[in-house]
């Protein structure tokens, strides 16, 4: 596989979270925003990155049977890092998605990467995936939050557009389910068509 | 008496953790297919949150706090669950074989699951004591038996609806969550 299409795959083809319907949590519950969906994003692409790099690098010295708490330690550590980066660079940014920066530690995604990716594929092919699924992650979390803002908020990017004619319910819980069923059920119905 | 019926209504109806603080989705969506696995999954997910919680809220007031090492919560946290499901397995399989044969296969599902280190990290920030801690930790995971049983109830019903295509499985399922969420969004004033 050329390096291009590690990356781009993760983006389009095999989107963890439009596709592969992975790390559902917190694609549901920080979509409130555009902005807070590519901050997100761009977190757990950091994460995704290092984690694949280090494991790529590790995969010869790690014992089969306790992987997965290497694993786990190793995605604790590079989150404990960006929580405490960006509580200390972006506080307001760090403070709306709140509890589920450390909860990137326990992400499919990054389990999955981890387990059928790096612990398998050379050091550097590693990274690119993990950037090509963390940028797909953004991708996805991105187009969640722009519905979600634009139809609950009448804004995007905190630019408001509409005026009294926001739906309140699509920034609460139920309609993260609302809009992220529609976004599946419309890919897979084009996707159908396709074949 | 009064705060504790508070605390059961709210962690149950008003901040269930599926439906309105989107913990513990991935294991709601893939054990929620039968009534019975649903079952099994609630009482794991129950058996497991309140131990490890107890277990790291006391590691976290005895041992992070007056070291100072809060900044490691997240590693500690995961490697306590971890070993904690580990151990719990081992026992569960040992000491009571048929609780082991109901529970056991949702065992391994749990390590990896947000909801429990996501109530962990939650009870520290409340600054609980540990009796308050346990008991809220119980009754949030009661909150996931209720949305996952009446969840698996409507799935059941779900599979025999004709449909369209690309709304089956998931998208449906989703949108039939958020549903529920709205009604539960009627609780909200309750406590």
């Amino acid at each position: 596989m050329n390096k291009v299409e590690l990356i781009t795959r993760g983006l389009i083809k095999e989107n963890p979270t439009l596709i592969m319907v992975l790390g559902l949590c917190p694609s549901l519950a920080v979509t409130t925003s555009a902005i807070n969906g590519i901050g997100m994003g761009l977190a757990t692409t950091f994460v995704l990155m290092c984690s694949n790099t280090l494991i790529s690098m590790l995969r010869k010295v790690i014992p089969n049977k306790v992987r997965i708490p290497i694993f786990v330690v190793v995605f604790a550590a590079f989150v404990s890092m960006i929580d405490l980066v960006m509580q200390a660079y972006i506080p307001a940014l760090s403070a709306s998605l709140g509890l589920f920066i450390p909860l990137i530690a326990v992400n499919c995604i990054v389990f999955a990467r981890a387990e059928s990716f790096a612990i398998k594929n050379k050091i550097f092919d590693s990274a690119l995936d993990g950037l090509g699924m963390g940028l797909g992650f953004t991708l996805a979390l991105f187009l969640i939050g722009s519905v979600r803002e634009i139809l609950g908020n009448g804004s995007i990017f905190d630019y408001r557009f509409m005026e009294n004619s926001e739906i309140l319910v699509f920034v609460l819980a139920p309609g993260a389910f609302f809009v992220m069923g529609f976004i599946i059920a419309t890919i897979r119905f084009f996707q159908a068509k396709k074949n | 008496m009064e705060y504790y019926i508070l605390m059961i209504l709210g962690a149950v109806l008003v901040n269930n953790i599926i439906l309105a603080q989107f913990l513990g989705i991935c294991p709601f969506m893939g054990v929620s297919g039968k009534m019975s696995t649903a079952v099994g999954m609630g009482a794991a997910l129950l058996f497991v949150m309140t131990l490890s919680t107890m277990v790291t809220t006391l590691v976290y007031n005895y041992v992070l706090v007056p070291l100072e090492l809060v900044y490691l919560q997240t590693v500690i946290f995961i490697l306590i669950i971890a070993a904690l499901v580990q151990a719990l397995e081992i026992v569960l399989k040992k000491v009571s074989p048929s609780l082991y044969n109901a529970l056991g296969i949702f065992l391994p599902l749990i390590t990896t699951n947000c909801a429990v280190l996501g109530i962990a990290i939650t009870v520290t920030l409340k600054s609980f004591s540990l009796i308050d801690a346990t008991l809220f930790t119980m009754f949030t995971a009661l909150g996931f038996c209720v949305a996952i049983i009446i969840f698996a109830g409507i799935r059941e019903q779900l599979e025999l609806v004709n449909i369209p295509k690309g709304m089956k499985g998931i998208p449906i399922a989703l949108i039939t969550v958020g549903i529920l969420a709205l009604a539960f969004m009627g609780f909200a004033n309750l406590a």
